[in-house]
């Protein structure tokens, strides 16, 4: 194998000096002398009839230059992938209390906050429904029709009764996952300014933005052309970013299209809670059927995802959740089916996991519970289901490629020293205050957007006439890394030193759409297509290099900054070579593209290959439990994944630590609370994410199984990451307290009195 | 009300209402716009600045309580272009991520060596409890903070 000289290398991230000097600018940090300010008015109530909104007292007020409502939409009040039912401003009825009613531009944004009180508003309440259990019901009020389920996707494999016939035990579980936030540390901002031509440039913390762009379009009645979107530094995103950045920046285009002028707007910490969305909280049941053995016979599921208010990505996320329901494990008969369903709660839509979370947990303590039941150690139960190179997954489909799960099962065992732990931890004296236990949990998951859409993504490579190299992409950069990892792919190809590569922001006036920068796709994708990209750049300039050295041998290489031969004799400067290119009339500027390859999913049958390849992974804990407090400390926590081929290490421990950190939140701290669809919990004093003294001593894992799509055989760690942690906490404080949790988050109460306590 | 204070070394005289957030005076009229708002109640630590050495939330300091006080922002940690120390740690460690958080645990770290140069990881973690982070999982943090601060038991226990 080829030695690589910038893949796999201990780098440092390519946008690091901005970010610890200050320098870095986030869209908060926009300025401009001329700038307006926005403001939203939102619902009062979750569920009503818009009759009448008032704003001529408000546009009146000091410093106000334009108040907006729904009637003042350009275009058409509607956006969305599927089902295109979001609103930039209410106009038929209101749907959670997270809806925007009218906005305003004024030039400071304590006038723009006092003129929202001018605005007079007449809503008519209507019934609404807060739990799916509710809005399933016949005769419920309908959100956006008569029925409030909007999607059913299902699996189907073999026969189900067999499966259940031939099984020796069976159990039946229900388990429940929680409402929750992203909680990045930057609150959504952006900055609209007119273009002067009837265009607008739009400036923010956008993840998505050729969904953005989209969204626009509609809304604002522009061609895609005259409308730009440009990304500031984005300070966390975690999948949240996207139709909510869509909402704010349509509004505030709206604004500045009207008034002429730049409008920014600013979402506070509260806005933020109230508007963006969220998280599913699934309800999941299942009955599953295993021989005395531990064969697993057969697995029936049905999960049932609150979407709140709008449609949004729900259909993918709970497509994702029934596709992978059977979690890493072969299961020769499968029926499951998936529901989302609308209430008058805020919306929920794209977080890190994207509806794994929910499925892993609910699978991988039903697991833990059945080895419970046939007396196995849970680690065997796995490894004997496990799913192996060529197994056939839940969906039938034939796994052909390189299936490292049984090393992430065994590696993590290893590393925590699973068999001895456990048996030393079972021989605790049951009744002492503090009791330790050790659980894990498992996953596979399909890489990039699978069957959910075109799989597709761009990128520039430009060499410099002195060889500095500019990169442009089409996937974002959101915090979690894709800029240094494309830099690396760029300097390796070129032969270049990762210090004279520049990523230029993701902007939709260069890129072609590329699709969201979603589903741990951005290696895969767009570090492919920057390698094509970088590959005929390069095939160029060794095309020009024979040229200029008047030789056809056809191995010569470029390396650390020069043209060798194949004997590894320096013969050209690398930055002269770039400046006869130019000289000669040849641009080293190229465009590189790369498709996926393609998928099938047979939605009638609930079967088909959904995911072109897949990422297996296993994470194991050690907590303790005070018995009299419900207190848990993770103490140890080993996190072992597949990546494909690692090309930065120090962005994948990142992944993998901050995965971890966030999945630990998801499993002991994080709810959002609502009450009769209004948010309880609506700032970090409530809702808690872990802190410095939450962490455990972790240990990361990284699995090299190089796939042969990805870019080196690089395959997904962002999602990952967070997927199997909360499970593995759940499982461990089970063993140690012998009461099984099987409602999210295993908080003080869940854990102490097995249940949660209701404020009053 | 007008108001005389030293920011990042330098003399700073301000015309404010008394009541204006030390942090919209930071980013608005200064322009020192490294200074983040992530909650404006104290919880999440992006907006830790320095008032005369000690770290705080500058959300929750009001102009009226700053006269004639010191305060050092993350401008003010680059000395003439030349990174610190722990500046130069964080991007060493791959500390940072989306790094909106990081000019606030930077403050929070700067405050602590300034008062205790060797801490152990137990006083590095209680010393940056007010800074969230929701990208690194805080470990890199921890070692960044203990690679300037002289302490080498974090980089071997990696991997």
């Amino acid at each position: 194998m080829k030695d690589f000289k910038v893949v796999g290398k201990k780098v440092r991230r390519v946008d690091a000096l901005g970010k610890v000097t200050g320098q870095a600018r986030y869209a908060a940090d926009l300025a401009d002398p001329h700038m307006l300010y926005g403001a939203v008015l939102r619902a009062s109530l979750s569920h009503a009839r818009v009759v009448s909104i008032d704003v001529s007292q408000a546009v009146s007020f000091p410093g106000v230059e334009a108040v907006l409502t729904a009637a003042d939409v350009p275009g058409r009040n509607r956006f969305g992938t599927m089902i295109p039912n979001q609103r930039v401003l209410a106009d038929d009825k209101v749907r959670f209390r997270g809806d925007g009613l009218a906005v305003v531009a004024a030039r400071s944004a304590r006038e723009a906050a006092r003129a929202l009180s001018g605005i007079r508003v007449q809503l008519e309440p209507l019934s609404a429904v807060f739990s799916p259990e509710e809005a399933m019901k016949r005769g419920a009020p309908g959100i956006h029709g008569k029925s409030n389920i909007f999607v059913h996707h299902k699996v189907r494999k073999g026969r189900i009764a067999d499966g259940f016939r031939r099984a020796d035990v069976i159990l039946r579980r229900t388990y429940t996952t929680a409402l929750i936030e992203h909680a990045y540390l930057e609150p959504e901002a952006v900055m609209a300014r007119p273009d002067g031509e009837g265009g607008v440039l739009v400036e923010g913390c956008v993840q998505n933005m050729y969904t953005t762009r989209r969204g626009l379009s509609t809304v604002l009645r522009l061609p895609l052309a005259k409308i730009r979107v440009v990304q500031t530094t984005v300070g966390g995103s975690f999948g949240g970013k996207d139709e909510v950045m869509t909402v704010l920046a349509a509004r505030a285009a709206m604004l500045a299209l009207r008034t002429g002028r730049p409008v920014q707007m600013v979402n506070s910490r509260e806005e933020s809670f109230h508007e963006s969305y969220k998280r599913h909280p699934y309800v999941m049941e299942y009955r599953i059927g295993a021989k005395k053995n531990g064969r697993l016979t057969a697995l029936e599921v049905r999960m049932v995802a609150n979407a709140g208010a709008y449609a949004t990505t729900t259909p993918f996320v709970v497509w994702r959740s029934v596709v992978q329901c059977a979690g890493p494990y072969v299961v020769p008969h499968v029926k499951a089916d998936a529901y989302g369903v609308y209430t008058n709660t805020v919306y929920t839509g794209a977080m890190r996991g994207f509806g794994s979370p929910q499925g892993n947990f609910g699978i991988e303590l039903l697991m833990d519970e059945l080895a419970g039941e046939l007396g196995m150690d849970p680690l065997d139960l796995r490894i004997l289901n496990g799913i192996r190179t060529g197994s056939r997954t839940a969906t039938g489909q034939k796994l052909d490629q390189p299936v490292a799960f049984i090393e992430t099962l065994e590696r993590s065992a290893r590393s925590i020293n699973w068999k001895r732990r456990r048996e030393e931890l079972d021989g605790q004296p049951r009744n002492a205050r503090r009791r330790k236990g050790i659980g894990m949990a498992a996953s596979y998951r399909g890489c990039a957007l699978g069957a959910e859409g075109t799989d597709a993504a761009g990128a520039v490579v430009s060499v410099q006439t002195d060889g500095s190299v500019i990169v442009w992409s089409g996937i974002a950069e959101v915090g979690q890394g894709y800029y240094t990892v494309i830099a690396q792919i760029t300097a390796e190809v070129l032969g270049v030193n990762l210090a004279d590569v520049t990523v230029l922001p993701y902007d939709t006036a260069i890129m072609s759409d590329s699709g969201p920068s979603v589903a741990s796709r951005s290696t895969m994708l767009g570090g492919t297509a920057t390698r094509r990209a970088a590959g005929r750049v390069r095939r160029k300039m060794l095309a020009e290099a024979r040229l200029i050295l008047r030789t056809k041998a056809k191995s010569m290489d470029l390396e650390r900054g020069w043209v060798v031969s194949s004997g590894g004799q320096r013969r050209m400067r690398i930055r002269d070579l770039a400046a006869a290119c130019f000289e000669r009339g040849v641009a080293l500027f190229e465009f590189g593209w790369y498709k996926g390859p393609d998928i099938h999913w047979d939605e009638q049958r609930g079967r088909g290959s959904p995911y072109f390849t897949y990422v297996y992974g296993t994470n194991m804990a050690e907590v303790e439990v005070d018995q009299e407090t419900g207190e848990v400390r993770v103490l140890q926590f080993v996190s072992a994944h597949d990546v494909g081929r690692v090309v930065n290490p120090q962005g994948v421990l990142g992944q993998i630590y901050g995965g971890v950190a966030m999945g630990l939140g998801y499993g002991l701290l994080e709810e959002v609370e609502e009450r009769e669809g209004r948010l309880v919990t609506e700032n970090f004093d409530e809702y808690l994410i872990p802190t410095s003294l939450d962490m455990p001593q972790m240990k990361a894992v990284m699995v090299e199984n190089p796939d042969r799509h990805g870019p080196y055989g690089a395959k997904s760690v962002g999602e990952p990451t967070t997927e199997i942690a909360a499970p593995a906490v759940v499982n461990a404080i089970c063993h140690a307290t012998g009461q099984r949790v099987r409602d999210l988050p295993a908080n003080l109460e869940r854990v102490l009195l097995g249940k949660k306590l209701v404020r009053t | 009300m007008y108001i005389c204070l030293t920011v990042n070394g330098k003399p700073v005289n301000v015309t404010v209402h008394p009541g204006r957030r030390l942090v919209d005076v930071l980013r608005m009229d200064l322009g020192l716009t490294g200074t983040k708002i992530g909650c404006e109640q104290g919880e999440c630590g992006a907006c830790t600045v320095l008032l005369d050495g000690r770290a705080v939330n500058s959300c929750l300091v009001l102009m009226s309580q700053v006269e004639g006080r010191e305060v050092l922002t993350i401008e003010g940690l680059t000395d003439d272009g030349e990174l610190h120390a722990l500046q130069q740690a964080f991007v060493d460690t791959g500390a940072v991520q989306c790094g909106f958080c990081s000019p606030g645990f930077l403050m929070s770290a700067y405050a602590l060596l300034s008062r205790n140069p060797h801490p152990s990881r137990d006083e590095i973690v209680e010393a940056v409890t007010g800074n969230l982070c929701r990208c690194t999982g805080y470990r890199k943090i921890f070692q960044a903070i203990e690679r300037v601060a002289g302490c080498v038991a974090a980089r071997t226990e990696e991997q």
